[in-house]
């Protein structure tokens, strides 16, 4: 008697794990399959220039007749490309520099093209990148355009003699990095009177700049309050920050030549200063980022 | 990192004397701490203790004053800190209105509570002899108000000390700039060790004012406080000051 129990009781629990094998197999090859062939699912990380961007490449996409789904603003990349590679997603737009930096640590590429060509080679198998667009988002020191006339500065190297007397602000990460003050002081002999630690590319930086408490700012080049303040960027011809250009990171196989052949054109057609432009639209004037997107698309024929 | 590996780093962190010099030391920045600290609660001790104290002797006005504080208190100092800031410039001026902004309420409503609360026939039996009211309040309602009003001075203290970390979010930088230094850069050990440090300098400002709370506080009225706040065990104030063994 007690012995059949305990073979029933077996029984069951075989019957029980077979179908969660089963289960769990049969839904995992089902979201695989969705994700890497029937539609393209453009994300985008937590930011709104990021954003913009998605909404071009999706806005593209669909113009060429592929079935797109939006999953914006999913995070950092140390969120998306996990979930990319999962096949949750199949195509991002990304910087070079940086994601570059995420797969090797110590990369030491600065140019576009050898960030690029990095890039390439560091990415793991089942991820690659598209065309890099000539639109850039990366660090830069800028001076107001009284500081840069006072001092004759057109590039950082013309910094060399007179950072002793000035005050450089920046977010607290920026120190330390190869691609921040550390770099500078070592390839551009320079040592700074001063840190102050303030925002990343924010107001607090940005005012600090005009108000003269700081001299020299650690902003992002797609600020727009760079030409409307007529602020002056900085050359950096010995390249400490490594060049930063837009480009498509996708899942291998998730992208049809059609996609692709789009997605390279949205990046050629795409420029800095255009990228400012839209991105003031959106994060000032407060267009709709796929407003924006679609707008300028047509306005270059790619819709 | 582990747990344990974390709080051995940041051990080592606190006990590397290099980490102590220079301008972006522990050393500085703990200089700057105590002088934005001394600098605010002095400011606001001057302004807070005479309002409070007019107020509470006169008992006219106390539902404005408390309105106006308790409004105060609702107001976020790292909002104020950075509008300030932004607009204003980088000025340590502006830390220290926005901590004296935070440390009036208490210090004030300390002052009020400990004037309005002076026993009622100790204030009447000196009016009885002759005293003005300027006298009633300068030789007996403050006197008596002393251990009240301290007590708020030592609240509005550890608000500051704990506050003062925003300093470095607009530049200013104090011990906040280790835990913004941290986070930043993924270093938790030298966060925590800020964050260690600002609560040290708390206790130790607690302890200093206690002291002086000790020195200021009237005998007669610290044997009148003393042994129903206190302890038998810590009761060695009055003990020293001759009372019956």
């Amino acid at each position: 008697m007690r012995r059949t129990n305990r073979l029933r009781a077996v029984a069951v629990l075989a019957a029980g794990a077979t179908v969660l094998t089963a289960c769990g197999s049969s839904s995992s090859a089902l979201g695989g399959g969705q994700a890497t062939q029937a539609k393209v699912i453009v994300a985008s990380a937590n930011f709104p220039e990021n954003e913009l961007i998605a909404e071009m490449y999706a806005g593209a996409l669909q113009a060429a007749g592929v079935t797109v789904e939006k999953k914006l603003n999913i995070g950092a990349r140390e969120v998306y490309v996990p979930a990319m590679q999962n096949g949750e997603i199949s195509v991002v737009p990304d910087y070079t520099g940086n994601l570059l930096l995420l797969e090797n640590t110590s990369a030491t590429a600065a140019s576009s093209a050898d960030v690029y060509k990095a890039l390439q080679s560091a990415l793991p198998a089942d991820l690659k990148v598209l065309d890099y667009s000539p639109a850039e988002d990366k660090d830069a020191l800028v001076v107001t355009a009284a500081t840069a006339a006072k001092y004759k500065l057109k590039s950082i190297a013309d910094l060399t003699p007179v950072c002793g007397q000035l005050v450089v602000g920046g977010s607290a990460s920026f120190p330390p990095r190869q691609a921040g003050l550390a770099g500078i002081t070592q390839k551009y002999s320079c040592t700074f009177k001063e840190f102050r630690s303030l925002d990343t590319g924010g107001p607090l930086t940005l005012n600090a700049l005009l108000n003269n408490d700081i001299q020299v700012a650690d902003l992002y080049t797609t600020d727009s309050n760079i030409p409307e303040k007529k602020l002056v960027v900085l050359e950096d011809p010995k390249n400490v920050f490594p060049a930063q250009n837009v480009v498509p990171l996708y899942k291998d196989g998730s992208l049809s030549d059609t996609a692709k052949k789009k997605l390279n054109d949205v990046s050629k057609a795409l420029d800095t200063a255009t990228l400012t432009a839209l991105l003031r639209q959106v994060t000032t004037d407060k267009v709709p980022a796929q407003t924006v997107a679609m707008q300028w698309l047509k306005s270059k024929g790619l819709v | 990192m582990s747990f344990l590996d974390t709080l051995v780093a940041t051990w080592h962190f606190l006990t590397t004397a290099t980490r102590y010099a220079g301008a972006d030391g522990i050393g500085h920045y703990l200089l700057q701490h105590v002088e934005y600290t001394v600098v605010s609660l002095f400011v606001a001790v001057v302004i807070a203790v005479p309002l409070g104290a007019v107020i509470g002797h006169t008992g006219r006005g106390a539902w404005f004053v408390v309105g106006i504080s308790t409004a105060l208190r609702a107001l976020p100092s790292l909002g104020v800190v950075v509008l300030l800031v932004s607009t204003q410039g980088i000025s340590a001026t502006w830390l220290v209105v926005t901590l004296v902004i935070l440390a009036i309420p208490p210090v004030m409503l300390g002052t009020l509570a400990g004037v309005a609360g002076v026993d009622p026939d100790v204030v009447n039996a000196s009016r009885g002899v002759g005293m003005t009211g300027r006298q009633v309040l300068l030789q007996v309602e403050l006197p008596n108000a002393t251990p009240v009003l301290l007590g708020g001075v030592r609240t509005a203290a550890l608000q500051i000390v704990a506050t003062a970390s925003i300093a470095a979010v607009v530049g200013l930088q104090g011990l906040g700039q280790l835990v913004i230094n941290g986070v930043f850069n993924r270093d938790v050990p030298q966060a925590i060790a800020g964050a260690v440090l600002i609560a040290l300098l708390a206790v130790v400002v607690d302890l200093v004012l206690a002291g002086v709370q000790r020195l200021v506080v009237p005998t007669g009225v610290q044997l009148l406080a003393g042994p129903r706040r206190t302890p038998a065990l810590l009761r060695r104030g009055p003990a020293r000051e001759g009372t019956p063994a």
